[in-house]
């Protein structure tokens, strides 16, 4: 598949922002391991905010006709295209009522709000599994037919958010840092261990072939010519190939930047608490995330590959 | 009802007179154009509703050309219906045809990606996907005589490769030709179940080969000696 920048913009920084917001909620609305101050839970909060805007935003600059994208949210029954969009637009007022009573009472906690807060919470995770399942969905690219897509999704969103979240009490020395850096540090080892699962997973031959697409399933079937002088629509959106040893270096480099660094930093920032630790860890787990998005992308082979000489997906 | 086409791979040479004959009648068809892009440069490209493949079967000397005429399969379960999000793709329940409401498509590329038979292209210039309309336009039209109600693939076809009819109606002639001939279906293992068939080869015995005995120079001279003092 052809990696589009505007939506390896998209899932990661709305990843980033909607984990923020679920755990700036959660921390704030139930006080865990101190709770957040009023100042923290807005930072952290319109910090979220902003970023998953982005994302939505950037996702419409992939498409060919945005005039007609207001009609996105019909097919709320069967798209989950749709249903991300739905979900996107109902999270907006639920979460800016939470963050907004919170500030109108002055950061006293009510009832009401813990329940505006668990419901910002249920609507930024179906966000983020919608964006999951709009790749998880496809039976025409097997490397992202599988439930392992929506639950890494969520994972490397919540762990990215875990890790601004600790940016922000790393730098207001909140109560609640060492808690939540040390969810950030599960959610990093959960997040990396989804991602291994996976590269291992697709890598096991499997999925349509040449000779299931052309119906001669006791003989070699290889290509002899494409009908085309040139490329078209399905070349150019389908046809991209990473080279494999690119692909080999990337994972390395998704590792290192995406979960190894944050880990350790992670670790240096629990005994220390140094604030530029955190930004550091900003830095490296969405440099890392961007790079892993990428070859979500340059992996995913479509079936459409095979009327273009692949033997199999 | 259930339309669709059946494709003879047996007969199918090859020719591009089917995608030739589409994209004629479908640039003034009702998703029209079928945007080019630099025609006359040295890069040629732009949106076919029908490409044909070909493909080497099996391993020479006993190996074959198959010519793979591919557009959209109409599937009984259209995921490109399914997944998009603006409800411009709909299956139409009364024949089974898949069609794109040009006037909702916002172009996300999404169908494409659910498409495994590669039958949706997006029309860079009006930045909405279009498809093979199964002639919508042609084989309901009343004005047509009633031999010519067919898609213009079928309609020009000139080896009789390609069938058109209702694939629900167990009698009718496509039925017929797919099961006596066992027909099948692309990439049954994805579940989409589409509605055009293919027809394989037929198994024909080898081809009977002329008598030539090979003889050797010394031997053919000796023959022709021998003949000459006969005489």
């Amino acid at each position: 598949m052809h990696p589009a920048i505007s939506v390896i913009v998209f899932t990661v920084a709305s990843g980033a922002g909607f984990g923020l917001v679920i755990l700036a909620a959660l921390f704030s609305a139930f006080g865990i391991g101190g709770g957040l101050s009023l100042g923290e839970t807005m930072t952290a909060g319109g910090l979220g905010l902003v970023l998953a805007t982005v994302g939505l935003l950037s996702s419409t600059f992939h498409l060919a006709n945005p005039r007609n994208a207001w009609r996105a949210f019909n097919r709320f029954r069967t798209s989950w295209l749709s249903r991300e969009g739905v979900f996107a637009v109902l999270f907006y007022p639920v979460a800016i009522l939470y963050f907004g009573g919170l500030w109108f009472l002055d950061g006293a906690m009510t009832g009401a709000l813990q329940g505006m807060a668990v419901l910002t919470i249920l609507l930024a995770v179906a966000v983020v599994f919608s964006t999951g399942m709009i790749y998880a969905c496809l039976r025409t690219i097997r490397q992202w037919n599988t439930s392992l897509v929506p639950a890494n999704y969520l994972l490397m969103g919540l762990a990215s958010g875990g890790v601004l979240l600790t940016t922000v009490l790393a730098y207001t020395k909140g109560p609640a840092l060492v808690t939540v850096a040390t969810t950030t540090l599960t959610l990093l080892v959960a997040a990396g261990i989804g991602k291994l699962i996976y590269y291992f997973w697709i890598g096991k031959p499997q999925g349509s072939t040449i000779n299931t697409a052309t119906g001669f399933t006791r003989a070699g079937v290889r290509l002899f010519e494409s009908g085309q002088s040139s490329g078209a629509f399905l070349n150019k959106e389908f046809g991209y190939q990473a080279p494999i040893s690119l692909v080999h270096r990337l994972r390395l480099v998704v590792y290192a930047l995406a979960f190894v660094i944050p880990m350790a930093l992670m670790v240096l920032l629990l005994q220390n608490g140094m604030g530029v630790l955190a930004l550091m860890t900003v830095f490296s787990i969405l440099a890392g995330l961007a790079v892993e998005r990428w070859l979500f992308f340059a992996e995913a082979r479509h079936v459409v590959n095979l009327f273009y000489g692949a033997q199999r997906t | 009802m259930r339309l669709g086409l059946v494709i003879d791979l047996d007969v199918c040479v090859g020719c591009h007179a089917c995608a030739v004959a589409c994209k004629q009648w479908n640039s003034s068809g009702t998703t029209g154009p079928l945007t080019d892009y630099d025609p006359y440069g040295a890069d040629p490209s732009g949106v076919w509703f029908n490409r044909i493949r070909s493909f080497e079967v099996g391993e020479y000397p006993q190996s074959k050309t198959v010519n793979f005429p591919m557009s959209c399969m109409h599937c009984e379960t259209a995921e490109c219906v399914t997944v998009c999000p603006t409800g411009a793709s709909y299956k139409r329940p009364e024949d089974g045809i898949v069609l794109v409401d040009q006037d909702k498509c916002m172009g996300c590329n999404y169908c494409a990606w659910a498409c495994p038979y590669g039958a949706r292209e997006l029309d860079q210039a009006s930045g909405t996907m279009k498809k093979c309309t199964l002639c919508v336009d042609r084989i309901y039209d009343e004005v047509l005589p009633e031999a010519e109600r067919q898609p213009a693939c079928v309609l020009t076809c000139p080896t009789r490769a390609r069938y058109f009819g209702d694939l629900d109606d167990p009698d009718s002639a496509v039925s017929t030709v797919v099961r006596e001939r066992g027909g099948f279906q692309s990439m049954p293992e994805l579940g989409y179940n589409p509605t055009n068939h293919y027809l394989p080869p037929r198994v024909q015995p080898p081809a009977q080969q002329a008598e030539n005995p090979l003889v050797s120079l010394q031997d053919k001279l000796k023959e022709w000696m021998a003949k000459a003092i006969a005489k």
